[in-house]
């Protein structure tokens, strides 16, 4: 399964990044692979709206059945829930961090939007 | 001819100035009331209500047993309105502007509208003065549609008054857009001054004439004064700080019925924008 992290830099070490929809970028993860792909969310950390929703369609599309991030809003969560994405909410440091927090089973599955939307 | 009262700072004395003109005016006017997300005119501007409209916005609809999840209403929609990734399009109404475009590039014709509405326009008549007002419906986080709605009902052969909302952002855009002549009404302080010069860039930037009003004459200094003659922008009409206007106002009476002595000023406004809508002050 793959699984994408919230991140504001491009390596497994880079900062966990707190909000969903305005993420710098997505760290697409493989679990069985052990590989993982980077993509750039620059276009929505500007968007004036549909930021989450958007980037929920990204990562739908990038074929993560998971996502870990710092916070999710309300558009991008019903989005992500409508493509069967468990959504996971976490204060781990890092991408790395998370990623080992998710294998030892200690994340919290998101069952709602844990925060409002906001404007750029 | 359409004039438009706007103002950088809110609170300025712009629903004061377009309800009084219109008053002076006394006939074939229509005041248009584009804040609509607080109109205000009605409180001076009182009368019958003639009529009440509802508006809304087309909002997509999918019928799920034609979709096939292709995606291109959501590759389409500028605003991410509507979405697809596989499986069926999900709609977000409150972020759609209704533009149409998701329907007309769905190959599998799945897409239709129905209407989602935003507020109401209401017709009042008052004595010769006619009041078009919007009401956004609480909660609606898109003015300018029902702006646009409100602005239908500018009609030849009178003269249409449109009070703008505060500020430059979208809403006041659509209010003023096509305007003849921008009033715009400041107060002569830091303030005023601050966000008259926003203003002024922005009427610069749709390149319609416009001029000042400032309002409150003596509560304040004369920067904004000086601004204008540096920027060789007319000054329309000084509207003193006269107490009894405030007192007037809070009694929602207009100044031109509590203080007779008030009428020509607003006429010599009219006569001037008059003059200087076909050759005035033009964009730089």
């Amino acid at each position: 399964m793959k699984i994408a992290f919230t991140s504001s830099g491009e390596a497994l070490e880079s900062a966990l990044d707190s909000r969903f929809g305005r993420a710098p970028k997505f760290i697409i993860y493989d679990l069985e692979e052990e590989s993982f792909e980077v993509l750039d969310n620059e276009i929505n950390m500007n968007a004036a709206q549909g930021a989450g929703v958007q980037s929920a369609q990204r990562v739908a599309r990038s074929g993560a059945g998971a996502l870990v991030t710092g916070h999710c809003g309300p558009k991008a969560f019903r989005v992500l829930k409508a493509a069967g994405i468990k959504v996971y909410t976490s204060e781990a440091a890092s991408v790395a961090e998370a990623l080992k927090l998710y294998r030892e089973g200690k994340l919290a599955e998101a069952g709602s939007a844990d925060v409002e939307g906001h404007w750029a | 001819m359409i004039i438009a009262v706007a103002s950088g700072k809110g609170g300025t004395g712009k629903t004061t100035v377009s309800a009084n003109l219109a008053r002076s005016l006394g006939h074939d006017v229509v005041l248009l009331d584009c804040d609509v997300e607080e109109p205000n005119a009605h409180l001076f501007i009182r009368g019958e209500l003639l009529n009440s409209e509802v508006v809304g916005i087309p909002v997509p609809k999918v019928d799920e047993g034609l979709c096939d999840g292709c995606g291109e209403c959501g590759d389409f929609c500028a605003y991410n309105a509507i979405v697809s990734f596989g499986t069926k399009a999900m709609v977000f109404p409150d972020m759609c502007h209704g533009c149409g475009g998701c329907s007309m590039v769905c190959p599998r014709k799945a897409i239709s509208y129905f209407e989602n509405r935003i507020g109401v326009v209401e017709t009042i008549e008052s004595e010769g003065v006619e009041l078009v007002q919007g009401r956004l419906d609480v909660g609606v986080p898109m003015a300018p549609p029902l702006i646009r709605a409100v602005k239908r009902h500018i009609k030849p052969g009178k003269t249409a008054i449109l009070d703008a909302p505060p500020g430059t952002s979208c809403p006041v855009i659509s209010a003023i857009g096509g305007a003849d002549y921008v009033s715009l009404v400041t107060e002569p302080t830091p303030f005023g001054l601050h966000d008259l010069e926003l203003a002024v860039e922005m009427v610069r930037e749709l390149a319609i004439p416009f001029g000042v009003i400032v309002n409150r004459v003596g509560v304040g200094d004369d920067r904004v004064h000086a601004f204008c003659a540096r920027e060789g922008i007319p000054v329309l009409l000084e509207i003193p700080d006269d107490r009894r206007i405030a007192e007037a106002y809070s009694r929602g009476v207009l100044v031109v019925d509590a203080l007779p002595e008030y009428r020509g000023l607003f006429c010599d406004l009219f006569a001037k924008v008059e003059v200087l809508s076909t050759g005035g002050v033009r964009a730089r």
